[in-house]
């Protein structure tokens, strides 16, 4: 008999943040599969280099911070900031870039906050609002989808073209890059061009497709499925994504049924960019989100409503990131002023 | 209130597996008379009582140790008849493994009871402040692990609902379920005692659905009692549903509020072992000697139920228990999640031991306390409080040592459950940095009031002097000004006298003067005329001077 000293509770329902990121990963899976089918190897390149700066740039941060690097890189979130990221970056961006973006997400954002845990901001949010704020020409590098057009850029050919710059023969960097259908969109209704003739054209009309954008419609689809198994296995919150994409679908539905020809449907936005990544992957990430039920509620809706202001009045064609940072700095308030109703706080009738 | 058909929920809880099997299957067994007994002074909550026995005294079993006038205090009495062979401090049961005041008995193996009277049925016909009496004297505390005076919380009379609690939510614990089991009959006699001296209208018995045997027992012996009194309300396995608040908040819809009683929402609470040893103490006279323990866990061979004299040495019930198994690394007093580890086997069964919980190496994971993971704000702790708390702000603040904050998100209503820890993916020990925080609080809080109190005399003191010193300047400043009015007289008197004697001499000198200035000059030999003439010029001389002057 040893008579071991402990403190109570002495049983432990055995989760670990390990297990929990992971299972995030593999919930990533499906959507980057998807992705990379539609747009192209360069969304893989981008993963695996964001992936290895992010990797290493925590490794070398927790060195010099002399804190345990093994077991803080097994943890796996910082993979998931760099799929994030490579997902959120347009598939031909120069590697510069997305080693900037990744660098500034570890190191700035997440580990100068004190390391996992500890981050006020998304990591990868804020890696990617430093480059699209820098280098708005180089974020435009978007490959049309799949189906939209003839030419398809081989693994050499976008290895050349992101690390080295060099364009195959005989095109420019315009010939092998389109913009996306949300930045369409909203570039045809700046120039007053409505919704339906802007998608019917023969030229930019391509990108699009009965739901939203060739391409995307699928990504979302595989996010969305995604997010709802993680919700049943409980490793994100459900009020999170429900209250971003109700707020979303309201607010849309509403301007587009008063002006169907100046505002996209909501089913267009639901499907359209980031949104379902947002909405299970990055808003629901624990550190950065509120953890209170009715501050989940808000932080979500909040999201929803800056999505949708950025995307039709702002001057991005997608706000997610600057959504997502910018209700991260509501977190701490929103935390502290809906805290729940502790038990007896009802008085004596 | 309606507390007749509907369940209600408590916000969080766990559903635990329960791991009580491993003692549930055998009857409750006898503990062995031993040689000697440890009987501390000290087992429930409030003060501690008045030893009356002497050194080397011979007492008789049920024979009052200790005895107590303040009304939060119980007595103690000896478990077996011997002689008291010491009196001082021993090591009891405590997670620091500290030492208190106790009584150590040997046993003579005669099993002599003191003269006993038991009121038995004729319990109906008394008042409850006689009846409290002896559940007072009996030493009867709560026994489902709290070991409050059971007494004082039938001082309410005019109770809406009695619960009785045998709930049991904690893995592995299963001595009240054997209790119901076997000694069903004596539990509901107690509870309709507790309902006589309270006057309570209803008495639910609340029990977990993974009771179905006590469930089976106690249904059987309401049967035998006609009045519709009693009532069993089976309720869904949850931990934990035995807490007091979240069972009345699952019998009846309320919450109990917060620095309030159950009593202030008409309800009132007791154990199912607590409700049995009532039911000795008014029909056999006989008061709180000894307890059913689970001793429990893979660190022990047999485990079993055990009928345990307080005061018995819990290395002597684990050797009935045949021992520890090889790999036993833990010997925990309470459940799995809300005990505690203690250093020793050679500490006495106290009132407030349910389980003897012995793990084996394999059985429990202890949070490793050096090395967690950082809070990922996952709020996993959040959906399970039941105190609907925000555990991973608390645990923010506590472990910045931000104790205004760590107040404000209601550190204090945390009632230490574990569920937070249970499913923290950070493996944060929760509790531990709660209990911590607390304490630390009521540190500062005393030191507060001393240093209040320290900072009082020092201003009283600082009073006082000011005021004598006010007094005294005050005293001296009178003094002063009436010397002061004295010389002021004498100095203008002295002024006065000094103003007359200038204006006299001033008044001879111009007499002089006059005097001198009408002295005629050439005035010898003068005739009539020349005399006259002179005299008129003195005079207008004189008359002018005068004008000249005035």
């Amino acid at each position: 008999m040893l008579f071991r000293k402990a403190s109570s509770p002495f049983i432990s329902a055995q989760a670990s943040v390990h297990s929990i990121m992971y299972q995030v990963l593999y919930a990533l899976i499906p959507g980057t599969l998807a992705a990379i089918y539609f747009f192209g190897w360069g969304v893989l390149i981008n993963l695996i280099l964001a992936a290895t700066v992010c990797l290493l740039s925590e490794a070398l941060v927790l060195k010099l911070r002399n804190r345990p690097v093994e077991a803080a890189l097994k943890d796996g979130s910082a993979l998931i900031t760099a799929c994030l990221l490579a997902l959120a970056l347009p598939p031909l961006v120069p590697w510069w870039l997305t080693v900037i973006a990744s660098i500034f997400a570890i190191v700035i954002a997440k580990q100068l906050y004190g390391g996992l845990g500890f981050n006020l901001f998304n990591p990868a949010m804020v890696g990617y609002i430093v480059v699209m704020i820098s280098f708005p020409r180089e974020m435009t590098f978007w490959t049309p989808p799949l189906g939209a057009v003839d030419h398809w850029l081989s693994f050499s050919d976008t290895l050349r073209v992101i690390f080295q710059g060099a364009l195959p023969d005989q095109s420019t960097i315009d010939s092998i890059t389109m913009a996306t259908p949300m930045d369409t969109l909203k570039t045809q209704i700046a120039l007053e061009n409505d919704i339906a003739s802007t998608r019917s054209h023969k030229v930019y009309g391509a990108v699009f497709s009965d739901i939203s954008g060739k391409g995307w419609e699928w990504i979302n689809l595989l996010f969305l499925l995604s997010g709802l198994w993680m919700i049943k296995r409980k490793i994100i919150d459900w009020r999170i994504p429900t209250s971003f994409l109700l707020t979303l679908l309201l607010i849309a539905n509403f301007f587009s049924v008063v002006d169907y020809a100046t505002y996209p449907s909501a089913l267009f936005h639901l499907f359209s960019g980031g949104t379902m990544l947002c909405a299970f992957f990055i808003a629901t990430d624990p550190v950065s989100a509120c953890t209170t039920p009715r501050g989940r509620w808000i932080y979500g809706a909040g999201i929803g409503v800056l999505v949708y202001t950025i995307r039709t009045w702002g001057g991005y064609p997608d706000g997610i990131a600057f959504a997502i940072v910018l209700m991260n700095m509501a977190v701490p308030l929103l935390d502290y002023y809906t805290q729940p109703k502790t038990y007896g706080k009802t008085e004596v009738e | 209130m309606d507390s007749s058909t509907q369940l209600h929920h408590f916000h969080g809880g766990l559903h635990l597996e329960g791991h009580k099997k491993i003692s549930s299957q055998s009857a409750i067994t006898p503990c062995k008379p031993q040689k000697l007994y440890v009987v501390p002074v000290q087992q429930h909550i409030g003060a501690a009582g008045e030893i009356i026995v002497e050194k080397g005294q011979h007492v008789l079993k049920g024979q009052m140790l200790a005895t107590t006038k303040i009304l939060l205090s119980a007595p103690v009495h000896s478990p077996v008849s011997g002689t008291v062979v010491d009196i001082g401090k021993h090591a009891v049961p405590h997670p620091s493994g500290m030492e208190a005041d106790c009584i150590i008995i040997e046993n003579d193996f005669q099993d002599e009871w003191v003269a006993r009277k038991p009121v038995a049925e004729n319990y109906h016909q008394m008042n409850s402040h006689d009846l409290r009496n002896i559940v007072r004297n009996a030493g009867i505390v709560g026994l489902g692990g709290a070991v409050f005076p059971a007494a004082i919380k039938q001082t309410e009379t005019n109770i809406h609902t009695l619960i009785l609690n045998g709930v049991e939510c904690e893995p592995y614990i299963t001595c009240d379920d054997r209790l119901m089991q076997e000694r069903a009959r004596e539990i509901i006699s107690g509870a309709d005692i507790i309902g006589h001296i309270i006057k309570a209208r209803e008495c639910i018995i609340a029990i977990e659905d993974n009771k179905p045997e006590a469930i089976a027992a106690m249904q059987v012996a309401i049967d035998e009692d006609d009045t519709g009194f009693f009532q069993i309300k089976v309720i869904p396995t949850k931990y934990p549903s035995g807490s007091e608040r979240q069972l009345i908040k699952i019998i009846t819809g309320k919450e109990v509020p917060i620095n309030s009683l159950p009593a202030d929402i008409d309800v009132l609470c007791h154990n199912v072992g607590t409700a049995y040893a009532i039911h000795q103490a008014v029909f056999k006279d006989e008061p709180l000697i000894s307890r059913i323990v689970t001793i429990t866990g893979n660190g022990v061979k047999q485990p079993q139920n055990m009928e345990v004299p307080i005061g018995s040495y819990i290395a002597d019930c684990i050797a009935q228990c045949g021992g520890y198994s090889d790999n036993a690394s833990c010997m925990i007093v309470g459940g799995p999640m809300m005990g505690y580890s203690i250093h020793s086997d050679q500490v006495p069964v106290v009132k407030a031991s349910n389980c003897l919980l012995v793990t084996s190496n394999d059985e429990i994971y202890p949070a490793n306390t050096e090395a967690h993971l950082p809070c990922i704000r996952c709020a996993k702790c959040v959906e399970v409080c039941p105190a609907k708390l925000l555990p991973q702000q608390i645990y923010w603040y506590a472990s910045t040592q931000n104790f205004e904050r760590v107040t404000e998100y209601h550190l204090f209503d945390c009632i230490e459950c574990g569920c937070c820890s249970y499913v923290c993916p950070s493996q944060i020990p929760l509790v531990q940095y709660y209990r911590s925080a607390k304490s630390k609080i009521w540190e500062m809080e005393a030191d507060q009031k001393k240093s209040n109190n320290a900072r009082k005399r020092h201003e009283a003191r600082q009073h006082r002097l000011d005021e004598q010193k006010r007094e005294r300047e005050e005293r001296l400043r009178q003094k002063r000004e009436m010397l002061n009015s004295k010389k002021g007289k004498t100095e203008e008197n002295e002024i006065d006298v000094k103003k007359a004697a200038i204006a006299e001499a001033l008044a001879r000198v111009k007499q002089k003067k006059e005097t001198q200035a009408i002295q005629p000059k050439n005035t010898d030999n003068l005739n009539a005329e020349q005399q006259r003439q002179i005299e008129e010029a003195d005079q207008r001389r004189k008359a002018m001077k005068r004008e000249h002057d005035e």
